[in-house]
């Protein structure tokens, strides 16, 4: 791979980049392979070239041409599957950032998981150059994730911007995460151009969306931009707008640098890639810059715009956004919302952000102890690229050794366990989410009888109404989305936000095995549902517990107080009585495997437990 | 068919064994050198050689089982390996399962067949010239005293029931009779042809000629069976039969009629608490009438124990003649020196032809370890109420005893505790209780056996150990 990455003369003539990054995680072969492949694409090449071309000459262009008045950073954000990527790889087309083809789908989206699920998971950036009334403008895109799991990633994102697009189907108008994701920009007083998306649907009817965003978000109805992504229908105007409407960042190159991080990757091979928004003066290669946060200072080795493939410059301005690798090992060391500043001129630090904060928390455990190792470096490496994982070394005497999980949702926990899977073939075990707090439901007809309580009602318009409840967070994580959907057919949904803590009537519940605790099992629960969740527990617990020489007891204890009971009745009978005609061996092979499961046993007390049975108690239940 | 699992010959077991024994050594010490030079002129050791080392009488008997293949119908529970013949060829099939007893008598170079059991499939479908004539092989070859037991399973038809004096002549000792059931519906939902007024018949045909040698096989757990009805009908077989009764449970196989109707849900069968309490009542029943149990499912009264089936539970060795036969042996003839699992091909026409090909059909030979033989040993010595006595281990065990290997388990001092386990100076084995028990007690046995061998390399694994065994004339 470093040959390929090394060769400077590869690296003009292609899409570098994309191969780049592609090959990075792969192998050398991989990457010889791709060399001998590349002739035979020529013909996809050679829309590359040209676009190249231009990269090439952009390349030796002075950024410095782009003061802060002809650059503006924008966010898409949108509900899920409202076509924000779609629009990005318009712009992206548009721009002649990448080639127009037929394949790109979803350019920025390039994870497995996110192609797969046709999600953003992760935000990207890039750059765009634009000519709007003779003048040459620094567009700076970020593609947002659409989830409400992700939408640390969306108020990050924000931060390095003074504007975004909200787009809006136009067949299904406002969404639990349009309403969301829009207090979220408004909440930053970023400046809002709504776009009615998807105007080429049969069902599509802007007028009533135009409506609704008026009524809801108070937003004129003439200002809002109706295009089809899919077919680039007015995409145009949506650029010009960008440049009309979204103020210019407010910074001037002759203050002395300073820049926001506002995300991060983790490359094996150049260490920490920060993205970096440039808020004062200018940095250059060679610098040596210092992280406010650690006090720790840095040589920048390579920066430059994202293309949103990395496109080393010479320099960045205020302004700006764009990369940079500095020779930081540890992702930790860049850290997200750390202002960075040139060594020996201290600036004022950005506020920053709140650390992510983990709502949903889940036990990860190897399917098998000797895939313990394996999964540790897969959970580090992949927590280097989404750092709002929070991890835990958790131990459980049923799983083994495994960790404490923290995820932003259910989604969050759903995609970084497919990306384990996916991106390195570690098999897990995932224990039922936990965590207690609240959330607020939207939209929709639902009735509930999870502890929520109704904090408001809105109409949106004669067909689609807002509701507001303070649920606990327990109520929902498992399968609420889930039901939501299917009460509905599909025509709620659903957002979430964190609405605090809130003093809950919660106590701790013990599951007993004939007296004995059973530690891994031991659950939070609120008072009022304890006698269910214990008498569930004992029932999946009783169910998954082979019967044994004697009598079991399986109980939900708070304290000393025995809430729910199930009985294992002894085996009073286990023999097969036969053994025809000497054929022992099916007998013998039956025995030797119990005694084999035998080796693989809990203990609590003298009960033998099947490690399945905490898995079939511990597990999510799958949908 | 009609398993049988049944008996042995007494409770007391030391005796015919200590003369068993004593037997054997002199036939052991003749047979000696040639094997031991056999043996060293190889130059390496194989596998484990403890058996033929430590207890070269072991390998000089066997037992000998065989598998005649062929039913008139199928019975709704059996998945045993039989086959409804399409046309008549017990002339073949006779002359194949001679020819296989041979090739497998020279194989394994006993010289004394102690039992033969004739099992199926309906054995007593096959003529009694064919069971004389596999007899009279056995005898021309090893040694078959006119005192060994030789059993034929029977079906109590008229058919079958015709044909036991000739049995008798043909040198049957021993008759096993598949009652399985007097009452009449339920033969018919276990897919048996007779009745059971014919199979009281054939009990009373069965005890004229071999008084006090006749089995019966009865099943529980039969569909709609309770445990009052079950109790009732045993008593009212018990005041008919012999000296010895096999129990069965029905056990439901995958791919019979019966599991697919309990599938359907158009048959069920008692639950596992029921079964458990007919399994109770009957040794109650059975133990009240006399009848002492001496294994799981077998129960005798006067000694009159199953001898063939005994030496299964006691290790010995076994021959197994027939299509899917099973056998346990040394084939000292092939050179060989560990016990081989040895299984015959299953489908008749092709074991037939394979017969008349190469002498046998043996499919698959799996050669013991010392493990899995300590394990066999085990697991079938604790069938018998009487376990595995120390003596006994120490014919397959000598460096290893049972207080050695399970005298220092925790779980097995639990088992020990909770009573449903005894090791004290006679061995290894089950209480009342715990023999209900048996295959939850295994487990935790075999999990220590391995654990205790693996941790004590076998100390005469050495060819130094084995020359000096072997060349050793006693």
């Amino acid at each position: 791979m470093s040959l390929c990455a090394l060769s400077p003369l590869l690296s003009r003539v292609c899409r570098f980049k994309v191969c780049r990054r592609r090959v990075q995680e792969c192998s050398t072969t991989r990457c010889t392979g791709w060399r001998r492949r590349c002739p035979r694409r020529l013909p996809v090449l050679c829309c590359g070239v040209r676009s190249v071309s231009t990269q090439t000459d952009k390349e030796n262009i002075d950024l410095s041409k782009f003061p802060a008045d002809r650059i503006r950073n924008f966010c898409i954000i949108a509900h899920i599957d409202h076509g924000k990527s779609t629009l990005a790889d318009r712009l992206l087309e548009m721009t002649g950032a990448i080639a127009k083809t037929e394949k790109n789908k979803q350019v920025l989206d390039k994870l497995q998981v996110e192609r797969e699920r046709g999600i953003t998971v992760k935000a990207q950036t890039a750059s765009l150059f634009y000519s709007h009334q003779g003048q040459q403008y620094l567009l700076n895109l970020i593609d947002t994730p659409g989830h409400v799991d992700f939408s640390y990633e969306v108020s990050r994102s924000l931060s390095a911007c003074q504007g975004v697009l909200l787009i809006v189907d136009a067949n299904q108008g406002i969404q639990a995460q349009t309403v969301a994701n829009f207090y979220l920009a408004f909440e930053a007083q970023l400046t809002i151009i709504p776009v009615i998306n998807k105007i080429d649907l049969k069902n599509a009817d802007p007028d009533r969306v135009e409506s609704q965003i008026e009524k809801v978000f108070d937003i004129p109805s003439e200002e809002c931009i109706r295009i089809s992504a899919k077919l680039g229908t007015n995409v145009e105007k949506v650029l010009q707008e960008v440049v009309n409407r979204i103020p210019p960042p407010v910074a001037s190159t002759d203050d002395p640098f300073k820049a926001l991080v506002f995300d991060s990757n983790f490359d094996h091979y150049r260490g920490v890639v920060a993205n970096i928004a440039v808020v004062g003066g200018q940095v250059r290669k060679g610098d040596k810059i210092t992280s406010a946060y650690l006090g720790k200072t840095y040589e920048v080795n390579e920066l430059g715009l994202l293309r949103p493939d990395e496109h080393p410059t010479q320099k960045l301005f205020a302004g700006q956004v764009g990369y940079m690798i500095a020779g930081m090992k540890d992702v930790k060391e860049a850290q997200i919302g750390d202002t960075l500043y040139l060594q020996e001129q201290p600036v004022e630090a950005l506020p920053g952000f709140k650390p992510a904060k983990p709502m949903v928390f889940a036990g990860m455990y190897p399917m098998d102890q000797s895939d313990y190792p394996g999964l540790r470096s897969a959970i580090e490496r992949l927590t280097l690229n989404d750092s709002s994982v929070t991890v835990q070394r958790d131990s459980s005497l049923a799983l083994g050794a495994g960790w404490r999980l923290g995820f932003l949702g259910l989604l969050h926990m759903e995609v970084f366990n497919q990306r384990l899977e996916q991106e390195y073939n570690a098999s897990v075990i995932v224990t039922a989410p936990t965590v207690p707090y609240k959330a607020v439901l939207s939209s929709a007809k639902l009735i509930k009888n999870r502890r929520a309580i109704q904090k408001n009602m809105v109409y949106i318009d004669d067909q689609r109404v807002m509701m507001k409840y303070i649920f606990p967070l327990n109520e929902v994580v498992v399968d609420f989305y889930d039901l939501l959907k299917s009460m509905s057919s599909g025509y709620a949904s659903f957002d979430y936000e964190n609405a605090g803590y809130q003093a809950a009537d919660l106590i701790k519940m013990d599951i007993l095995l004939n007296g004995r605790s059973v530690e891994e099992l031991t659950t939070i629960v609120h008072r009022g549902s304890a006698y269910t969740a214990g008498k569930a527990m004992c029932e999946r617990l009783a169910d998954s517990i082979p019967r044994q020489m004697f009598e079991i007891a399986v109980q939900a204890a708070i304290g000393s107080k025995i809430i729910a009971r199930e009985t294992i009745k002894a085996y009073r009978k286990n023999v097969l009585a036969k053994c025809y005609g000497g054929d022992i061996t099916r007998k013998m092979k039956l025995l030797k495997r119990q005694a084999e499961g035998k080796k693989k046993m809990r203990h609590i007390g003298n009960v033998e437990v099947p490690k399945d049975a905490f898995i079939n108690v511990l597990k999510r239940k799958d949908k | 068919m009609c398993p049988s699992d049944e008996g042995q010959s007494s409770i007391n077991l030391s005796d015919p064994f200590a003369r068993m024994i004593r037997r054997t050594f002199l036939g052991a010490r003749r047979a000696l050198s040639p094997r031991g030079l056999r043996f060293v002129s190889g130059g390496e050791i194989i596998e484990d050689v403890s058996e033929r080392a430590a207890r070269p009488h072991l390998t000089e008997q066997a037992s000998l089982y065989v598998h005649w293949p062929y039913c008139l119908r199928r019975c709704s529970y059996c998945n045993f390996n039989k086959y409804i013949p399409r046309e008549d060829n017990q002339h073949v099939m006779a002359a194949c399962l001679q020819r296989e007893a041979e090739t497998l008598l020279q194989l394994s170079q006993v010289s004394r067949i102690t039992s033969v059991f004739f099992g199926g499939g309906t054995p007593s479908l096959a003529r009694p010239s064919t069971i004389g004539a596999i007899l009279e092989t056995i005898s021309r070859r090893v040694t078959l005293s006119d005192k060994a037991e030789v059993t034929l399973e029977v079906n109590p038809t008229p058919a079958g029931m015709s044909k036991m004096e000739d049995y008798c002549r043909a040198g049957v000792n021993r008759f096993s009779i598949g009652v399985q059931s007097l009452q009449d519906d339920d033969l018919k939902i276990l897919g048996r042809d007779h009745s059971s007024h014919q199979a009281l018949q054939t009990i009373e045909e069965a005890q004229r000629l071999c008084p006090g040698r006749v089995s019966v096989d009865v099943m529980f757990g039969r569909p709609r069976q309770s445990a009052e009805t079950w109790e009732k009908e045993l008593s009212e077989l018990l005041r008919v039969c012999d000296d010895h009764v096999s129990l069965y449970q029905l056990t439901l196989e995958r791919g019979t009629q019966l599991f697919k109707l309990v599938q359907q849900g158009e048959a069920t069968v008692p639950a596992d608490d029921v079964m458990a309490k007919m399994y109770r009542r009957a040794r109650r029943t059975l133990h009240q009438s006399g009848f002492l149990q001496y294994e799981v499912s077998n129960f005798a009264r006067n000694n009159a124990v199953s001898h063939h089936n005994t030496s299964y539970w006691k290790g010995t060795q076994y021959i197994g003649v027939g299509p899917g036969a099973h056998g346990r042996f040394v084939p000292l003839g092939a050179g060989a020196v560990a016990r081989e699992a040895r299984t015959q091909t299953l489908e008749p026409d092709m074991w037939m032809r394979e017969v008349r090909q190469r002498g046998h059909g043996t499919r698959r030979r799996v050669q013991l370890g010392r493990l899995e033989l300590l394990e066999e040993v085990l697991v079938m010595g604790m069938r018998m109420t009487e376990g595995v006595n120390h003596e006994h281990w120490e014919l397959f065990s000598p460096q290893l005893g049972l207080h050695e290997v399970f005298g220092t388990s925790t779980e097995v001092q639990e088992l020990l505790q909770s009573g449903l386990l005894i090791l004290d100076d006679r061995g290894l084995r089950c209480s009342w209780d715990g023999l209900a028990l048996l295959d939850s007690l295994l487990p935790a046995l075999l999990v220590e056996l391995e654990a205790q061998i693996l941790s004590r390399p076998h100390r005469d694994h050495g060819a130094d150990g084995q020359t000096q065994k072997t060349s050793n004339p006693r």
